[in-house]
């Protein structure tokens, strides 16, 4: 599918005119995660889009994997290391690495370091790595300050911010900001916007009806807004989200990534999920 | 009702969740906490500030803590105060019943302390005969209940008005029956009140030791603790070392982030520095005074880098915003500290291996960090909590193996990207209608949720092909 986007033309909508800072000559490398590349590729070609969009020279690195939250997050120090280690030889050399996740972003920028306290030239990369690494949406705001517009998408969201994002690399801003932009789109805010909608990773596996519980209250809120859109800046948690409305039956709200929104794919991944019908 | 064990958490959460009014009842203490909090917060421009000097005054002391409390030790007991030290909980609560019974006392009453919750008093005194009167009124009524607090600040808010006037009912000799709050609270007053006048004991828990006067200080709103420490012939003190600061100074910046963090109160009711036993002309106050100083695992926090947590003055902010917290309550964690705290001091007050479960109930959504009013690292030390357990083999076999073949392949990409390719052909196998409804190694997803459906080919199949049709093109 997401081919045919990429190659094809929005429909009824203009290229973007673009400001942005002149950062063409820098090589960005994009860290797809590995949600995006499984589930959702539409989220990396839009992400590349808009990339270059901002006039970004962009490079998806083939060996990449996954940022290492699972083995992180289940106290798998040395699994983590061992994935750690090729995700930094991949990427070290970029002058930007930019990830559509907060999480992933912020297992990057903030956890890397954690595991290599007694390695110091690993813990030396590990904070290079860090300090280039960006959230997509984060990095098209405050290093590309760039602008979008020509972008249409009738109807009303609502936004998630997820934890990750808004807590560790305070992603809350520039995804509202971006998204004013869109025409014809409205904002309908969540209440409870940053609270956590119960994915937490393996967590949701792992406590699977503490989660639900908690995506079950999110889903009421999201509800609530009677918003068409339901956007986020993690595949997980509107995977989450997502999951839990429609096993409820609540067809009506659809969950995007914003990046998907801002790079114009909205009218396609909708088509093609009402095509699916 | 029985107190929940940790090591059982699988199925005290099951019951929780199993509980219909639990949430709502919860929710009704929470909800307010968070709004009192949030409220209290933006009145006090000063809140970012004051955190940080909490978390200063808190980490010296921590730092210097053999000097501390060797200086408390010294004014303690130039103001008449006898200290004991006790290395464990058993020791601690067994100092407390030797002077019980050193005094032939009948009857103590108590104000709200988690380390005597934490040492096991309550249990230890009733176990030994001695009449136990709890004088908050929270713990009032979960005694009347015979259930284990499920909060630190709000230990009965799994009782609901409706429980509260029917034990009132049952145990007071003099019961209201109006449902008025107000009038329970006279209920309760009326029952306590001969009660504080004949103890043998008074016994309290501490919210700061400060070390230049070797008095403690207590924070409450029903001046309950005042009314258990001055009419009794003795009065017995049991803290915990983490809590000593400097000097009264270095309590005042704590004592406006605790009230603020925990009722959304600008200051409580009550707050009272108490200096030893009755002087020669006092007119009143207790003829002796005893202080319990408890390590019960605090040193060996210390020892393993857990320090941080020490900051700790039980504000209870951290559970109020806990999303794991507010679906199963305190007694799911089978700990006196529930909730983000609780799961960090658990495993060092018990053991890792009976309380590791609950270091895994997290999102690590780190709200409880956020409002933390000393800037506890809470999430992280939750996940170095779990970095322990990995190593010492607690973890169930099953997510061992799980994680150890994700990180295999994760390390290897290109098997990596070859799996995630196979993973797409297989869950477009279970989808229906761009959904899946269920599929084998999914239960843990599918039982609650539905999986979206992938689309056809991973991502870098298809920027493969993609950058090949560019250059095919071209």
């Amino acid at each position: 599918m997401s081919q045919e986007i990429i190659n094809a033309d929005v429909k009824g909508a203009k290229s973007n005119t673009i400001k942005c800072l002149n950062i063409s000559e820098k090589k960005v490398g994009l860290f797809v995660t590995c949600l995006v590349n499984t589930m959702r590729p539409s989220v990396g070609f839009a992400s590349l889009k808009l990339l270059e969009e901002a006039g970004c020279t962009v490079e998806v690195p083939e060996q990449q994997s996954c940022c290492g939250q699972p083995a992180f997050n289940s106290g798998d120090d040395e699994g983590t290391r061992q994935i750690a280690y090729q995700t930094i030889k991949q990427f070290e050399n970029f002058d930007y690495v930019v990830v559509p996740s907060g999480s992933c972003a912020a297992m990057i920028k903030k956890n890397f370091i954690e595991v290599f306290k007694d390695q110091p030239e690993w813990l030396a990369r590990a904070q290079h790595l860090a300090d280039i690494t960006h959230e997509l949406l984060s990095f098209l705001v405050d290093v590309c300050e760039f602008e979008s517009s020509g972008i249409e998408l009738e109807g009303s969201y609502t936004y998630h911010d997820s934890c990750s994002g808004y807590r560790a690399l305070h992603v809350y801003e520039q995804p509202r900001k971006m998204l004013a932009n869109v025409k014809g789109l409205e904002h309908n805010p969540l209440n409870g916007h940053s609270e956590c909608c119960g994915f937490g990773g393996t967590f949701c596996v792992k406590y699977s009806d503490i989660s639900n519980e908690i995506v079950a209250e999110k889903a009421e809120n999201i509800l609530a807004t009677e918003a068409d859109y339901l956007l986020g800046g993690d595949m997980g948690c509107l995977m989450n989200m997502a999951g839990k409305l429609n096993r409820e039956g609540h067809k009506e709200i659809k969950a995007l990534h914003t990046a998907e929104v801002l790079a114009g794919l909205a009218p396609q991944i909708l088509g093609d999920e009402n095509a699916s019908k | 009702m029985q107190a929940n064990k940790p090591e059982n958490f699988y199925q005290n959460v099951k019951d929780a969740l199993a509980q219909p009014d639990l949430k709502m009842i919860i929710r009704r203490t929470t909800d307010k906490a968070e709004a009192k909090r949030a409220e209290a917060i933006a009145n006090f421009p000063g809140f970012e500030n004051a955190r940080k000097q909490g978390q200063k005054v808190k980490d010296h002391t921590i730092k210097y803590m053999d000097h501390y409390l060797a200086e408390f030790e010294k004014n303690a007991l130039a103001q008449g105060t006898i200290i004991h030290w006790a290395s464990t909980a058993e020791e601690a609560s067994k100092i407390v019943l030797d002077i019980c019974r050193q005094h032939e006392a009948k009857k103590v009453t108590r104000s709200k302390s988690m380390l005597g919750e934490e040492i096991g008093l309550s249990h230890a005194l009733d176990n030994s005969g001695i009449e136990r009167v709890e004088t908050d009124l929270a713990e009032h009524i979960i005694q009347l209940a015979g259930d284990p607090p499920s909060h630190i600040v709000w230990p009965a808010m799994h009782r609901s008005r409706e429980d509260v006037i029917k034990l009132f009912r049952e145990y007071h000799k003099d019961p209201t029956y109006s449902e008025e709050i107000i009038d329970l609270v006279r209920s309760a007053r009326r029952d306590l009140r001969t009660k504080f006048l004949t103890a043998d004991i008074g016994i309290s828990g501490s919210n700061f030791l400060l070390a230049d006067s070797g008095s403690s200080c207590t924070v409450t709103n029903e001046g309950n603790a005042e009314l258990t420490i001055t009419p009794p012939k003795v009065h017995i003190v049991t803290a915990g070392i983490e809590k000593l600061v400097p000097s009264m100074a270095h309590a005042v910046p704590l004592l406006r982030l605790l009230t603020r963090s925990a009722t959304g109160g600008e200051i409580t009711q009550y707050i009272t520095f108490h200096n030893g036993p009755k002087r020669q002309n006092d007119a009143d106050g207790p003829e002796e005074c005893h202080i319990v100083l408890v390590d019960n695992g605090r040193t060996k926090m210390l020892a393993d880098g857990m320090e941080e947590m020490l900051r700790c003055i039980r504000c209870g902010a951290c559970m109020n915003h806990c999303v794991v917290y507010k679906h199963i309550g305190g007694h799911a964690y089978g700990s006196v500290y529930p909730g983000p705290m609780g799961s960090v001091l658990t495993p060092h007050l018990n053991s890792l291996e009976v309380a590791n479960k609950q270091t895994h109930a997290c999102t690590l959504n780190g709200r409880c960090e956020e409002v933390c009013p000393v800037n506890i690292p809470l999430p992280k030390l939750l996940r170095s909590l779990r970095a322990q357990s990995w190593d010492k083999k607690y973890e169930p076999l099953t997510n061992r193996f799980v994680v150890k073949a994700f990180a295999a392949l994760a390390k290897r990409p290109k098997l990596f990207q070859l799996v995630s390719s196979c993973g797409v052909i297989f869950m477009r196998l279970c989808s229906r209608q761009g959904w899946i409804k269920s599929m084998p190694l999914a239960g843990g997803w599918t039982r609650n949720r539905d999986l979206i459906e992938p689309e056809s080919k991973t991502f870098m199949q298809q920027y493969k092909a993609m950058k090949k049709a560019k250059s095919d093109g071209a």
